[in-house]
């Protein structure tokens, strides 16, 4: 439920105490879809624990997007199920939507709102007292740097500062879990920490985040879980630590993903 | 590497249609309508040839004028430039300036509007052929105006490309260009009027534009066949000199574009402004109202239609002074119902992905369609009350009041009702936000049009009542059929209007995630 909160306050903490550690935030079991002749997502199944950072990485097309879209409510699966603190996704969908925050990669937003009306707009579509939206409106904003341009048009926005305004109306009703899609892409490096701040602020009071991006660094200094997709299929999940089996992330993911083409060839490209 | 440039142009087009055989029927349309002009024209210019020498010579030169002042005008007040080669993308390919120029002002007639051009400029040769001279100067005569069209179009569009892309240029002209285009048939009547008052007027016109840059080419032909070959060198000299001015124009625009990329930002504002969501009721259903009216008021797409309103009230006024009955006038009231009631049959598609926000939020069916429809409700009401009523102020034939208030109301309720079923299932082909309200919209033309005329059909048949009971006001000319049909038009309205949001409601809720797919391939 979103029940207005009595002290709202920065970071956005989850509704309600965490439950048993058994019930995953999000269960995927057996997703897949199929766009015409391709393949997108090949059954996905997949635990995020409560309480985790959870990363999603993979090349570019390796359904990671689809995946998350279907597990957020926004495209149907053709098989399989999503069960975000067991309320199924596609049987519940208003009350999964309740517990979740959802940034989307690649989607439009209202942008002929100014970006306080937009964040207003997410917090009132919720359901939230008028009050509440205000003073968690003002916060967000100020959070995301963006109080200087609270009254401009989205449309006028910077790409990174559409990516803030969007992030911001994933947050005002407090989710349980918050899933972001590409969230750093085009958001500048002081953004991109006070972001972070407040995520990990965010998990440390037991809300979960899961993350897609192919930036595998980032992924590894701010995430304690990750995934790698490929293919629209899992090639390994666990803790971050496990994943990487003492190797960097990035060396690990190519080598899962493999494709990597030995720096040997383009010889004309050497200038000396 | 001119070649390439048109193989490209080529090759995009080509890939363009092969997103979607809906693609290709709706390009054969255009080029169906097209081709019927086209074709009208070119037979038109042939025949010219029989006609005497002055009417063929005033003919061609005042059509061509015409021709290159539209393709000078028209990018910019639509804001719809062919922008498929944008000069900006071959900024990091170093292409020698010569052969870009070359390349793109070819790349220009490809194309419907470049092609027909072409055709309707070469078949000036066939109205001076009337001996072999003549047909060859006017032949370099066309083919010197063709090319000034094409020209003057990259001038105006490179010239105005950094105001062009500021989003507010883009909004208003969209807008604004809507004025003429509606008040076509008055505007149209108008200079009729004062072309058969001054009938011999027009060929001297033709001759003095001859000698400026936008008739000089199209008048080759006629001087070279009335025996003037001096004017005929003249008038060439004018006709070259304008083109060379014209590529030099072009050259120094584009090479300072080319380094100079347009900057499309603005000022920032600090917040505190909630606009209509403080006015409205801080629930969804209001949040929905508050975000739809601040998209009437401030998407041009929206606006657009906004503006038709008065307009449609000068034109029919227009006719009805033409007329001698002003009983027209009282169609005004209904007629601007349905507009309104129909102008949200494809919110969604309006929204276009950023219904993904609706989606998340998992806001209720309903309280989507209910804050839609109350929307235009809320701007429509007052105007469709008044353009009712008003009417009658200058008719007289008070009576029929009611039983119009009726039919206007009855339509208003009951189109909503409609609109709200049809946005929530179907998806239509609408210009993208931020996009010109006359940008050719992509997506499934084959759908919008069964959608569109499936609608209104629905519509047509939802208001029969209405419409029956004014029939029979007329018959029997009782009054009491009036009075009784604003009952019944409201009533019916109501119903119908609830009826709408709760099917809607339910199917979006149902369809939300197919819709969300659908618009994400229009994206």
């Amino acid at each position: 439920m979103t029940a207005p909160q009595p002290h709202p306050a920065l970071p956005p903490t989850p509704a309600g105490p965490p439950p048993g550690g058994a019930v995953p935030a999000l269960s995927i079991r057996g997703l897949a879809k199929r766009f015409g002749t391709k393949i997108a997502v090949d059954g996905i199944s997949l635990d995020v624990p409560a309480g985790s950072f959870y990363g999603i990485v993979g090349p570019n097309g390796a359904g990671k997007t689809t995946t998350l879209s279907m597990a957020t409510g926004l495209l149907r699966p053709d098989f399989g199920t999503a069960l975000v603190h067991g309320v199924d996704v596609w049987a519940n969908p208003l009350e999964a939507k309740r517990l979740m925050g959802i940034l989307p990669d690649g989607v439009r937003l209202f942008d002929r709102l100014t970006g306080e009306q937009l964040i207003t707009y997410a917090g009132l579509l919720r359901g939230m007292d008028r009050g509440v939206v205000a003073s968690r409106v003002g916060e967000l904003l100020a959070a995301m740097d963006l109080a200087q341009d609270a009254g401009t048009l989205v449309v006028d926005y910077s790409a990174g500062m559409t990516k803030k305004i969007a992030l911001a109306s994933a947050l005002i009703h407090a989710p349980r879990l918050l899933v972001l899609d590409e969230p750093f892409e085009a958001v500048d490096p002081v953004s991109a920490s006070n972001i972070r701040s407040i995520l990990d602020s965010y998990v440390a009071s037991g809300g979960t985040v899961i993350v897609s991006s192919h930036v595998m660094d980032l992924v590894q200094r701010m995430c304690d879980h990750v995934a790698v997709v490929a293919g629209g299929r899992l090639l390994a999940a666990g803790t971050v630590d496990e994943v990487r089996a003492g190797a960097s992330l990035e060396d690990r993911f190519v080598q899962l993903v493999g494709g990597r083409s030995h720096t040997e060839g383009l010889e004309w490209l050497r200038t000396s | 590497m001119v070649a390439h440039l048109l193989r490209l142009k080529l090759t995009l087009l080509r890939n363009g249609l092969k997103r979607s055989p809906w693609q290709i029927v709706g390009i054969a349309f255009g080029a169906l309508y097209a081709v019927g002009i086209v074709g009208a024209l070119v037979v038109a210019l042939i025949m010219l040839g029989r006609e005497s020498h002055e009417i063929a010579q005033t003919a061609v030169v005042l059509g061509g004028s015409l021709a290159i002042l539209g393709w000078g005008l028209i990018p910019v007040a639509v804001s719809s430039a062919d922008m498929t080669l944008d000069p900006l993308r071959f900024t990091t390919f170093a292409v020698p300036m010569r052969q870009l120029l070359a390349g793109l002002a070819l790349g220009g007639l490809i194309g419907i509007p470049g092609v027909a051009t072409a055709l309707v400029g070469l078949a000036t040769v066939a109205t001076w052929s009337r001996g072999i001279l003549s047909a060859g100067a006017a032949l370099v005569g066309a083919v010197l105006g063709i090319l000034t069209c094409i020209l003057l179009s990259k001038v105006v569009t490179t010239a105005t490309a950094s105001l062009a892309s500021s989003r507010r240029f883009k909004d208003i002209s969209g807008v604004v260009f809507m004025i003429p285009l509606i008040l076509l048939g008055p505007i149209v009547a108008g200079v009729a009027q004062g072309i058969t008052a001054s009938a011999g007027f027009l060929p001297d016109f033709a001759r003095a534009l001859a000698w400026t840059p936008l008739g000089a080419a199209w008048s080759l032909g006629g001087d070279v066949d009335a025996g003037q070959p001096g004017a005929a060198g003249l008038k060439l000299l004018i006709a070259a000199a304008t083109l060379a001015g014209l590529t030099w124009c072009w050259k120094v625009l584009l090479e300072r574009a080319l380094v100079n990329p347009p900057y499309a930002g603005g000022g920032s504002r600090k917040g505190g402004k909630l606009g209509m969501f403080a006015l409205l009721p801080p629930t969804p259903t209001g949040a929905v109202a508050a975000r739809s009216l601040t998209y009437w008021l401030r998407d041009p797409r929206y606006g657009g239609s906004l503006i038709v309103i008065p307009l449609l009230a000068v034109v029919l006024f227009f006719q009805a002074s033409q007329g001698d009955s002003l009983g027209v006038l009282s169609v005004l009231g209904p007629l601007t119902a349905f507009l309104m009631a129909w102008s949200i049959s494809a919110d969604i598609s309006y929204d276009n992905t950023a219904f993904a926000l609706h989606l998340a939020t998992g806001v209720r069916g309903t309280a989507d369609r209910l804050g839609r429809a109350l929307a235009c409700l809320i701007l429509s009401v007052p105007v469709v009350l008044a353009f009712t009523v008003v009417p009658f102020a200058f008719t007289g034939s008070w009576e029929w009041l009611p039983g119009v208030l009726g039919l206007s109301l009855g339509m208003l309720l009951s189109g909503l009702g409609l609109s709200s079923v049809v946005s929530a299932r179907y998806n239509i082909a609408v210009p993208l936000p931020g996009d010109s309200p006359f940008k050719k919209p992509p997506g499934n033309v084959g759908q919008t049009m069964l959608v569109q005329f499936g609608g209104m059909g629905v519509l047509a048949l939802l208001v029969i009542p209405e419409a029956a009971l004014l029939i029979v006001q007329s018959v029997t000319g009782n009054p009491f059929f009036g009075w009784l049909n604003l009952g019944v038009g409201l009533a019916l309205g109501l119903v119908l209007f609830v009826v709408g949001v709760r099917i809607g409601g339910r199917w979006l809720e149902a369809r939300g995630p197919e819709m969300l797919a659908q618009l994400t391939v229009n994206r």
